[in-house]
């Protein structure tokens, strides 16, 4: 099992976990109260994925074959499924982060919150987040 | 009065369980929920009566199309325009702005001018910026106060011989301001610029009469006001529509055709280029009837009621703010809570089956002006109740407690 998959497989037991949407809503917004600040440096126009409901900044640094994800989002649940993408795709080599499968969002219940539909800026997160590790790796 | 218990029986939907919890449907400025009969006459006509109308020498063809202009008369009496033909069929209140402003690129020239104001919705921002852009006239933007009205000296400033269109909302979609439409219409009128009102947020909430508020153009959706999605109009004074070139080339919409030459239909033919949404047409009749038989003064009386209770109610939220406090308010609120993000918010009162809308609601230069990313926007409608009001307040600050 690799590395990606395994931080899915141990965030699918946290979910499991919890009972009803409150729980795990406060969770979000506890990992979004946890992430490492973005250098405020980073939090620029070229950085930010504009969403129609909420805003997310990402950076990304290639440094000794792996890639350093930091992120930012107004929004606090926004920010805690963005923690949840940096836990899982960051610190990755980019091979690994381009051909990552992230099957654990159906899992934990969090697939509308990531469909096109919500526009809260994190498909294209997510989508970013590959060109970046297609791009390093090249 | 109005019986709001049986109202609501007439929306099969409005019994839909989210997340195990009764739906509070608090979005209707975004679109409004359906009564049977609307559904009942968009599904019948499928049924019984489709045929493509004013084609055919058959008997459904001829069914079909009685049963659409059916929809224009009830219309014109609705609006109280002064003929049917006045009447265009749209696909809705975008669709009609952007026939008239098209219309516009060719009828307008360096140096005219187009006012709209800082509250307008998207969709009566950007028709404009593209008639300016290629007819070279130049658009001015009459600035918002600080309560969400609109700086009326500032557009009286702006009027001028070169002045040719007005276009300014009736009600606006994000503040509820209620803007002082017959006012503007006559200064405008006066240095001989056409005014057209965006009426989307306003046709299901105030009665209208074209006849004696004389605006040049008037516009709104079907589905803002209990009736189906794709459908609107676009009223407009016949010598005004008949100035106005054509927008799309196609069926219905000619007269004659060679290679030569081709010559237009009259009104209202002309500007239906095309097979319109028979059947949405025909649901909206039934839609302006559920309307016409509770009284649109009733509703207004009702809902002014409403919101005077869910603004008091709302305001009781600490650290809650409200963007648009002008006096003269239709039933929306639009508001935030301290720093929290309305993204949160309404995501966590959806958990508890509190449909709101959040975001810049297509309207981000008032955004810009009130410097905030979006807001939280309730907006009503016949069928809302108080008990659904409390019902989101306790909702509102069960967000804000998990969310500070």
């Amino acid at each position: 099992m690799s590395t990606i998959q395994k931080i899915q497989a141990e965030i699918v037991e946290d979910f499991g976990m919890f009972d009803d949407w409150m729980q795990k809503y406060e969770y979000l917004i506890d990992l979004g109260n946890e992430l490492a600040p973005i250098k405020e440096q980073y939090k620029t126009e070229d950085n930010l994925i504009k969403g129609c409901q909420s805003r997310v900044w990402l950076h990304a640094e290639h440094t000794q074959g792996k890639i350093i994800f930091t992120a930012d989002s107004d929004a606090i649940m926004t920010k805690g499924i963005v923690a949840i993408l940096i836990n899982v795709l960051s610190n990755q080599a980019p091979k690994d982060i381009a051909t990552a499968k992230l099957d654990f969002i159906n899992e934990i219940g969090l697939k509308d919150q990531l469909s096109p539909t919500r526009a809260n800026g994190l498909v294209s997160m997510i989508k970013k987040m590959k060109l970046y590790a297609i791009a390093f790796n090249n | 009065m109005l019986d709001i218990s049986k109202i609501r029986k007439q929306f099969p939907i409005l019994s839909t369980k989210v997340n195990g919890e009764n739906l509070v449907y608090f979005d209707n400025g975004a679109t409004t929920q359906k009564p049977q009969s609307v559904i009942t006459a968009e599904s019948n006509y499928y049924q019984n009566e489709n045929s493509n109308v004013h084609r055919g020498v058959h008997f459904l063809s001829g069914l079909a199309t009685d049963k659409f202009e059916e929809t224009r008369i009830t219309i014109q009496n609705f609006i109280g325009a002064k003929h049917s033909h006045e009447i265009i069929f749209t696909k809705g209140t975008t669709d009609s702005i952007n026939i008239v402003a098209s219309g516009y690129r060719t009828l307008l020239n360096k140096g005219d001018e187009i006012i709209i104001s800082e509250l307008e919705h998207h969709s009566n921002i950007v028709p404009w910026q593209m008639c300016c852009e290629q007819s070279g006239a130049t658009l001015k933007v009459i600035p918002l106060l600080d309560n969400g009205s609109l700086d009326m000296i500032a557009f009286e400033n702006f009027l001028s011989e070169n002045t040719k269109l007005v276009s300014v909302s009736h009600i606006s979609n994000t503040l509820g301001t209620i803007n002082p439409i017959e006012k503007i219409i006559e200064k405008a009128q006066a240095v001989g610029a056409k005014v057209m009102i965006d009426g989307a947020q306003a046709a299901a909430h105030i009665s209208l009469n074209m006849q004696s508020l004389g605006a040049d153009f008037y516009c709104f959706s079907a589905h803002k006001l209990y009736g189906p999605t794709g459908v609107g109009i676009l009223y407009g004074k016949e010598d005004v529509l008949n100035e106005l070139p054509p927008y799309q080339g196609g069926g219905e919409m000619i007269k004659e055709v060679s290679f030569k030459k081709t010559t237009y239909a009259c009104l209202p033919h002309k500007f239906e280029a095309g097979t319109p949404n028979i059947a949405g047409v025909v649901a909206f009749k039934s839609a302006i009837d559920f309307i016409t038989e509770l009284g649109l003064s009733n509703i207004a009386k009702y809902e002014e009621e409403l919101l005077q209770y869910a603004t008091e109610e709302v305001l009781k939220i600490e650290g809650l703010k409200i963007y648009g406090t002008a006096k003269n308010k239709s039933g929306i609120i639009s508001f935030n809570i301290n720093e929290l993000h309305p993204y949160d918010i309404g995501m966590i009162v959806d958990k508890m089956g509190i449909a709101i809308r959040t975001g810049h609601h297509c309207t981000q230069p008032i955004m810009e002006r009130f410097n905030i990313p979006g807001t939280a926007r309730i907006s009503l409608a016949v069928y809302n109740t108080k008990e659904e009001i409390d019902i989101c307040i306790s909702a509102l600050k069960k967000a804000k407690m998990m969310l500070s």
